[in-house]
């Protein structure tokens, strides 16, 4: 090559590429409840997951290039199950296969001329909330530990800035729902052009899973179909009118008292 | 990608988990063959699992196992489990010698929810009974040097909506099996006992009581089978496979048809007589 190109700005020009493929795509959330973890993503295929199962109580969510975090995916359930198979199954934990990502992530970003255009969410379900766990990944291998909620990908500070407001501790399933459901509907504001406009949050458009405290052995569960659709029903009609805004309809993005003007098509509450 | 000396985790093409262990960690899969000449005495003196009986039911399938394992003439355990849940609607159990046996079931379990986690959807009936063939092939060698191990495979075929049963040897299978199936040191005289006492379409709790009579009837005339230990409060393991997935009976509703089939035997410990001419 004829031109030199300093170190720092190669990884400032990898950087920029990995944060722009990222920020295309819709954003993931992920947060606790009182009996388990909620993570949801707008997602019009039903076959092509960005959240799935890793182990017994652990889930992962990506957001970015589809063929790339499906690569991460199954090397973190070979990475567990090699794990659980050769020492046992309660010393797999969500934090190994983090640091395997970041790993993994931060080998890719130096080594190859491209670096991975993801962001990875790992979860895992305690015996109780406070010994819940999510750890995000980026694309150079930082690892983060969230507490509480964590919303990446896609327009971040505007779907993270309706989760602060909305998240509160010990939620039930279908406040947490409802607070995952208005931050996504932030997504409507017609900041991001290439996302094509407002996300579809009705039960077809939208990928849902918990990992539930209460199961026994496996506790990831895709949340779909009727049950779906019958969570969202009952997000929009109770929405939590005692803790948090009663804005009942999940195309409300923001409450009254919301600094930020309140944004998208959507009626005030 | 994965080009630090031991093969990496991304980039897997297959989804088998076994296979990859193999190139991973080759000494960690079971089926590994000991090398020099076997010692009979010593292959004698492990602790050998024995028998097993599955019978298909109303819209599932029964797999009850005894809970002696064997060392030669001598009891080496009492409360030895040998009945698995191998996935949502499968269950596994072996006969054989017990560490192997173990080994095989926890692998077979990690390669069935590998497979699920790695394709997003679980494999066929069929196919789960396949890939334990071939898991069982890979032991031949071992097999042939005394450490054997013959696994028995239930499930509920979702396609079909039925149990099934498939039977194995020590160099593979899988052979598929109609009503019932008994393995094992005892499983003649289990399966004399199920020949009398299966009825087509039995519902479940018959078809688990049955089980628990064949395993009455192979403990009494088998040494290595044990019977219901009721000082210890020692019963069966049963599992079920239905439409609901698996269910292992609890302890108490093992008591209960243990008691059940001892408290008859005390009235006819030879067991119910079968009608001598079919009415």
């Amino acid at each position: 090559m004829p031109f030199y190109v300093s170190p720092e700005q190669q990884m400032r020009d990898k950087a920029n590429y990995a944060q722009q493929g990222v920020s295309r795509g819709r954003s993931c959330v992920a947060l606790q409840y009182a009996d388990g973890i909620l993570m949801m993503t707008p997602n019009p295929s039903s076959a092509l997951h960005k959240i799935s199962e890793l182990y017994d109580k652990i889930a992962f969510a990506a957001v970015g290039r589809y063929n790339e975090y499906e690569n991460l995916r199954k090397a973190g359930v070979t990475y567990a199950d090699i794990m659980g198979y050769q020492y046992d199954r309660t010393d797999v934990t969500a934090r190994g296969i983090a640091n395997y990502y970041a790993g993994e992530l931060s080998r890719i970003f130096i080594e190859s001329n491209k670096p991975f255009e993801v962001e990875v969410v790992v979860t895992e379900v305690g015996e109780r909330p406070e010994t819940d766990q999510l750890y995000r990944i980026t694309f150079d291998g930082q690892v983060t530990d969230e507490h509480g909620y964590v919303a990446f990908g896609g327009d971040v500070a505007r779907v993270s800035a309706v989760l602060k407001e909305r998240y509160s501790a010990g939620m039930t399933l279908a406040q947490a729902c409802g607070a995952a459901l208005a931050s996504l509907a932030a997504l409507t504001a017609p900041s991001g052009d290439s996302n094509g406009g407002a996300p579809d949050l009705t039960a077809s458009g939208l990928e849902v899973a918990i990992l539930d405290r209460a199961r026994d052995h496996r506790k990831f569960r895709r949340i779909r179909g009727q049950r779906l659709e019958n969570l969202i029903a009952e997000a929009r009609s109770a929405a939590s009118p005692g803790s948090t805004p009663a804005d009942g309809t999940p195309g409300t993005s923001a409450s009254a008292s919301d600094p930020e003007p309140p944004t998208g098509p959507t009626p005030p509450s | 990608m994965g080009s630090q000396g031991m093969p990496g985790f991304m980039g897997r093409t297959t989804p088998s988990f076994s296979d990859f262990l193999k190139k991973y960690a080759p000494g960690l899969p079971p089926g590994g063959v000991p090398r020099g000449n076997p010692d009979s005495d010593l292959i004698a003196s492990l602790p050998h699992a024995t028998t097993l009986i599955a019978a298909v039911c109303e819209h599932g399938v029964v797999l009850a196992g005894d809970r002696r394992a064997t060392a030669g003439s001598m009891i080496s355990k009492r409360d030895v489990e040998k009945v698995f849940r191998s996935d949502e609607y499968s269950a596994v159990g072996f006969s054989g010698v017990g560490s192997v046996g173990l080994d095989f079931v926890r692998l077979f379990q990690v390669e069935l929810e590998h497979y699920e986690k790695m394709e997003g959807r679980p494999l066929s009936l069929v196919g789960k009974a396949n890939r334990l063939a071939t898991m069982i092939r890979g032991n031949l060698m071992a097999a042939m040097q005394g450490l054997v191990v013959v696994p028995l495979f239930v499930g509920y075929d979702e396609d079909s909506e039925r149990g099934r049963i498939f039977s194995y040897d020590v160099a593979g299978g899988p052979y598929e099996e109609h009503r019932f199936y008994s393995l094992g040191s005892g499983s003649v005289f289990a399966r004399g006992a199920m020949k009398k006492l299966y009825v087509d379409g039995m519902p479940v709790r018959d078809a688990v009581l049955a089980c628990v009579q064949g395993l009455y009837d192979a403990a009494d005339d088998d040494s290595a089978t044990g019977g219901p230990d009721m000082t210890r409060r020692i019963f069966p393991v049963i599992g079920t496979v239905t439409a609901d997935g698996y269910r292992r009976l609890s302890d108490a509703e093992s008591e209960e048809y243990a008691r059940q089939v001892v408290e008859s035997r005390m009235v006819t410990p030879d067991g119910p007589p079968a009608q001598l001419r079919v009415s």
